[in-house]
């Protein structure tokens, strides 16, 4: 048996979601292999040797990787994946992208965003926005697995030492090109490893008003998210979005602010430890997931919760 | 251009999903079914490039069950011009629809195919990735604004950071995201309108697909259910509640 896990990454850095695959790939079991596949991606594959639990680095570097585009990474993952019983990654935009395509020119299923491995051939997985967990066996030779790194503990970054070999690149189906990015710059934590979590939801009436937000996050180390409706309206990019379709986030804290709690918004954030909710509308759903509600207008609270937060002694 | 647009019929958007006693799935006996609401903004698409000129013509394909057919009705309701049924009772796995769809995509010979991202109910997001491997075409998936030009199309992407662009040699598959428009309502004329509009019926025997699924669904559960909380007062209690009682701040 052996696992292969695509390793997620910019090329400079690993991104942690990874560890928490590595942890999912030695439950399916057997020797855990890493992919990384970029351009000028040897520090990634230095960080991936020393993960706890990886028995070998492949590396794979050549410029039509270098944006992890679906068609040459796709094509690259279905010529290494028949020596492996799974192939695992994590299931982000890039993940959702290349691992179906992976999957079809193996004539395999795949298997989306698992959150518990059963069996080396069976997984549970969230259904229906999360309001119901189908568990699955698969009938195929190889299983195409994205994960869900939520609910995976992470592999300890260091402590390995894994052998490192370059694999030979596939030829660049030459399909697509990429043309550009516009990415979200911040300081904060990126907002599915953050330990905390504020989210803002229509109530928030303008992107201006994220301000409160952004004063609470910075004096708890938080990452700011958004309810489908906050982003729709154009208060903030895509990239806060927090719910069934956008980023999945189970922090130590995470504090709603003027969302009322569609099944979509909850599927996105309900594994959270300690859910706050602050909400002027006592009926609003998300009333019923939280350990701590506070009925009230939000544009006196959030302000107050700054100014507790920042008198807080620090622990 | 021609564009083929699939379908989806789906539980409700606004239903909270049932699952069944017997632990064999949900149930959706007696539940609101409606069109996949990424697929909606699948059809708009198609629809908002035939109004600017670039598409001629838009032909929308559902799998599955008979009453799919409202589904493909609805989309011709909105502005598609004619509708393709594959008749079949089974369940059908992303990897099986793509497989129809390609040979749908040979008979037809769209340039594009206009998916939407991920279907509400079995949440995969696999279809379109799925057909663009099959067809060997590209791919631009997550999609919030398609620029089709000179037998290219550029495809603006909602990705973890931010947005990609990308460059994608034509035929080319599309899928949508929230962002990419807001799907019309059809007026009661273009409903009326629709009835007229042909319907074509196969089914995947006739196609020569094979649709056995490759995943076994052993159980579908409730997922663990999280107690409503306490409701605090004001903002000082709720600090110290998060402080000395959750000790997470």
């Amino acid at each position: 048996m052996a696992v292969l896990v695509i390793a997620e990454h910019d090329n400079a850095e690993l991104n942690s979601a990874t560890l928490a695959v590595v942890t999912a790939a030695g439950q399916v079991g057997g020797d855990v292999d890493v992919l990384v596949a970029g351009q000028g991606c040897g520090a990634v594959a230095e960080q991936a040797a020393k993960v706890a639990g990886v028995a070998k680095v492949r590396v794979a570097d050549a410029a039509h990787y270098a944006n992890r585009l679906a068609e040459p990474m796709a094509a690259l993952i279905a010529s290494l994946a028949p020596n492996y019983d799974a192939v695992l990654a994590v299931a982000n935009t890039n993940g959702k992208n290349f691992m179906p395509r992976a999957a079809a020119l193996l004539d395999v299923s795949q298997i989306s965003d698992i959150v518990a491995v059963e069996a080396a051939d069976t997984f549970v997985r969230p259904i229906y926005a999360g309001n119901a967990m189908a568990t699955v066996q698969s009938t195929d030779k190889v299983k195409i697995i994205t994960v869900r790194t939520t609910t995976f503990a992470k592999a300890e970054a260091e402590g390995g030492s894994a052998a490192t070999e370059p694999v030979d690149a596939v030829d660049d189906p030459g399909l697509s090109s990429f043309v550009g990015e516009e990415l979200s710059k911040s300081e904060r934590p990126e907002l599915t490893a953050a330990r905390v979590v504020i989210s803002g939801g229509r109530g928030m009436q303008n992107g201006e008003n994220f301000e409160m937000l952004n004063k609470v996050a910075d004096l708890l180390g938080a990452a700011v998210g958004a309810s489908r409706a906050a982003v729709d309206a154009g208060y903030v990019p895509n990239d806060y979005q927090v719910g069934q379709t956008g980023k999945v986030v189970a922090p130590e804290l995470y504090i709603a602010v003027g969302i009322s709690g569609a099944i979509q918004h909850l599927a996105g954030m309900k594994d959270s430890k300690v859910i706050v909710a602050i909400n002027k509308d006592e009926e609003a759903p998300i009333f019923q997931v939280a350990d701590y509600g506070l009925v009230a207008d939000l544009f006196k609270a959030v302000p107050e919760l700054e100014e507790a937060l920042a008198k807080l002694p620090k622990n | 251009m021609k564009v083929l647009v699939p379908v989806k019929r789906v539980i409700d958007y606004n239903v909270k999903a049932r699952v069944k006693p017997d632990q064999s799935g949900v149930d959706l006996n007696n539940v609101k079914m409606s069109m996949n609401p990424f697929d909606e903004i699948a059809v708009e698409e198609a629809i908002r490039l035939k109004e600017a000129g670039t598409v001629t013509e838009i032909v929308a394909v559902s799998i599955g069950v008979q009453q799919c057919q409202e589904t493909i009705r609805n989309a011709l309701a909105m502005g598609a011009d004619r509708g393709i049924l594959v008749k079949t009772d089974q369940p059908t796995e992303p990897l099986a629809v793509a497989k129809i769809l390609k040979v749908l995509v040979e008979q037809e010979s769209p340039e594009m195919v206009i998916l939407g991202k991920q279907a509400i109910d079995d949440d995969c997001n696999q279809t379109g990735q799925m057909l663009a491997a099959l067809l060997g075409w590209p791919q631009g998936t997550f999609a919030s604004e398609v620029k089709p030009a000179d037998g290219k199309v550029q495809v603006t992407r909602e990705i973890d950071g931010g947005l990609q662009t990308v460059e994608l040699a034509m035929p080319a598959i599309v899928t949508t995201d929230l962002r990419l428009n807001e799907p019309r309502y059809a007026s009661l004329p273009n409903i009326m309108k629709a009835k007229k509009k042909p319907i074509d019926e196969k089914t995947p025997e006739e196609l020569g697909v094979d649709i056995a699924p490759r995943l076994t669904t052993l159980k579908v559960v409730e997922p663990a259910k999280r107690e409503a909380g306490v409701k605090v007062e004001s903002v000082a209690e709720l600090v110290d509640k998060l402080r000395n009682e959750a000790g997470v701040i």
